[in-house]
């Protein structure tokens, strides 16, 4: 049974095969790919480029999770960010309308570290207060209606591309590198890490462990902007009801998906941002079956058991222990 | 001054004050649910409109999508005393003994928008609603007319799973091109009433028909999903409006936008005047005692291209929508 048990990684990138494949089945086009205006077209195109959102919230919410925490509030500064984007797309120079959305993020983040490192709150309930408050906030910035833009340049942001990559793709790609090379790159993931297992350990051992959970907030809530500027941008408008709904939870299962535990003190970027591929192969594939739209929320909650009963520990236990059982018998 | 002007300054005014408000003048409560969507906003300023035509006090009171907010303002309306109390519900039951005291003190009140629950149905004068069914039924034949008799594939983008409008848009719209051999729903799927999801959905449809060319229309449940959809549909090289037909509901702005820049065909109105007619029937009903209908339906007028879109886009972009 080694083959359940083992290195890290291999579990998800069986499961994202077996997802791969499926999809296969219920649309035999799925892998075929063209070039349409200049950029590739095809199923696994729209994969990538839907799953990009998930994928960059993931990037923040891996690490705030390594150090014990959790984010409920990106899919709101999703939509935030998005308002302010669109509410300054058609006036102001795309530097400006992305310095302004991202430093909203950023102030968002800044918050909830405020919150969880300086007041010593529970994560799940300081976010859950920009969770709530900040959908509020997002409306009053749309004024409860769609804003909408023409801006071409970032129009060009969620529906450009790049070699043939979608734009959103290649920044999400280009945040995963930036992430990992300065989390892995440096001590710094490993402080993060020495947070999540022990707090207090860390601390007296000399890990500055408030501005580790500062930073990384800090850091999601950049992630969360640029996930929202890629979702008002794709849509050419900003919906403050419906921007990133429900996102954060789709967040909290790639991270899930991809290994890294809730208890904190260990993570995997790459691994996160597979798991959001998962999801969205898996969503992608349901809505190209054509099974009634009824069934998605069951067929999402089944795969994603599966696959998490793909990495537990005791299920692989047992399997390890029927194993030892039969080879007894034999 | 003396005491004596006074006191016939005084007694004008308690005359003036014991008389009962003249027809052109009522005064009317309207309990709104709150800026839950476009739409909505939109429905609190054409009531607003429609009641300075008329003359008549409008008060609205705004429940941020709680019923206890409503009964606190009816309470307050009726304790006001007003000559009628407007309700837009958020839900459609526990309305009954807030609608008794209304009942009691001899305030009608009319529903809006929305229904309550069959046990309720002596508590009110009128509701003013949309039929859904019959939006989904205009939309189905609008497509129909227009086909004739060639072989069409239908896309349906489908509202929420589960809301009783996206249920009965489809039932509508299915039952009116049942009459027709030539016209199927090939695709049907959720994009649960929104632009991104509506754009995501039809990204998929196109890829799993033929790179868009087995689709001959698309039908959202609402404009927003239609807006992503046309989005979809360019960016893979096709032409709404022209390659695919389309067609969708609810008439708000930005889909009129869409119609001038050729992009989109028909819409079906679900009209945000739903104080217009509640006016009308208190009127009637306070100066003649006319007791109007159980049910008025408002009409759910199709708009094509044909029908002056920049016109409609202009009167309807400053609404709130």
């Amino acid at each position: 049974m080694t083959a359940l048990l083992p290195r890290r990684g291999l579990a998800q990138i069986l499961a994202l095969i077996v997802i791969l494949a499926v999809d296969r089945v219920v649309s035999p086009q799925f892998f075929d790919l063209r070039l349409q205006d200049g950029r590739l077209f095809g199923s696994l195109i729209d994969v990538l480029n839907r799953g990009t959102p998930v994928a960059l919230l993931s990037l923040g919410m891996v690490l705030v999770i390594a150090t014990r925490g959790i984010d409920l509030s990106v899919g709101a500064v999703m939509a935030i960010c998005g308002a302010i984007a669109a509410s300054l797309a058609d006036s102001h120079s795309l530097p400006v309308v992305l310095a302004a959305a991202l430093g909203a993020g950023l102030v968002c983040g800044l918050w909830n570290g405020f919150l969880v490192a300086v007041l010593g709150m529970q994560p799940i309930v300081a976010t859950l207060i920009l969770m709530v408050a900040g959908r509020g906030i997002a409306q009053l910035i749309t004024e409860g209606r769609i804003v909408t833009f023409s801006s071409p340049d970032l129009v060009w942001l969620g529906n450009g591309s790049v070699l043939g990559l979608p734009v959103p793709v290649v920044i999400a790609l280009g945040m995963l590198i930036l992430t990992g090379a300065v989390v892995r790159g440096s001590a710094l993931g490993l402080l993060i890490e020495a947070t999540g297992g022990n707090a207090r350990a860390s601390e007296l051992s000399g890990v500055g462990t408030r501005a580790m959970i500062l930073s990384v907030y800090v850091w999601c809530g950049v992630c969360a902007a640029l996930a929202g500027v890629i979702a008002a941008a794709d849509i050419m408008g900003a919906d403050a009801n419906n921007a990133g709904l429900w996102l954060e939870l789709d967040a909290i299962l790639a991270v899930v998906i991809g290994g890294t535990s809730l208890f904190g003190g260990r993570f995997s970027l790459v691994l996160a941002v597979l798991g959001a591929l998962i999801i969205q192969t898996m969503n992608t594939g349901i809505l190209l079956s054509g099974y009634p739209p009824e069934f998605n929320l069951l067929v999402k909650a089944v795969v994603v058991l599966a696959v998490l009963l793909l990495q537990s520990p005791k299920l692989s236990g047992f399997a390890g222990i029927a194993a030892r059982l039969r080879r007894t018998k034999a | 001054m003396t005491l004596k002007a006074l006191f016939a300054a005084s007694a004008t005014t308690a005359l003036l004050l014991a008389l009962p408000a003249s027809a052109a003048e009522l005064t009317i409560g309207f309990s709104q649910i709150g800026s839950e969507s476009g739409w909505r906003a939109a429905e609190t300023s054409v009531s607003k409109q429609e009641a300075a035509k008329r003359k008549v006090n409008l008060k609205i009171a705004d429940a941020q999508q709680k019923q206890e907010n409503q009964i606190k303002a009816i309470r307050s309306f009726i304790a006001q005393n007003v000559d009628a109390i407007f309700l837009a519900p958020v839900v459609s039951t526990g309305w009954d003994s807030v609608l008794k005291e209304a009942k009691e003190a001899k305030i009608p009140v009319v529903l809006l928008d929305r229904d309550i629950d069959p046990s309720g149905k002596e508590l009110y004068l009128t509701a003013v609603t949309s039929d859904s069914v019959h939006e989904g039924a205009v939309a189905g034949d609008w497509l129909a007319k227009t086909v004739g008799t060639k072989p069409c594939n239908i896309v349906e983008l489908q509202g929420t799973v589960g809301a009783s409008v996206a249920a009965n848009r489809k039932k509508g719209f299915d039952t009116a091109i049942a009459k027709h051999a030539n016209l199927k729903v090939v695709r049907s799927q959720t994009g649960d009433f929104t632009r991104a999801k509506g754009k995501e959905v039809m990204e998929s449809f196109i890829k799993a028909e033929g790179g868009g060319k087995n689709i001959c229309a698309v039908y959202a449940h609402n404009d927003d999903m239609m807006v992503g959809a046309i989005q979809a549909m360019k960016e893979a090289g096709l032409k709404p409006g022209k390659d695919i037909l389309t067609v969708s509901i609810d008439a708000v702005p930005d889909i009129f936008k869409a119609m001038v820049a050729g992009e989109a065909n028909a819409t079906v109105e679900l009209t945000p005047n739903m104080a217009g007619p509640a006016f009308d029937a208190v009127a009637a009903f306070k100066e003649k005692g006319t007791v109007p209908p159980k049910w008025i339906q408002t009409e759910s007028r199709l708009l094509t291209a044909a029908d002056n879109p920049q016109k409609e886009y202009d009167s309807k972009k400053g609404l709130g929508y």
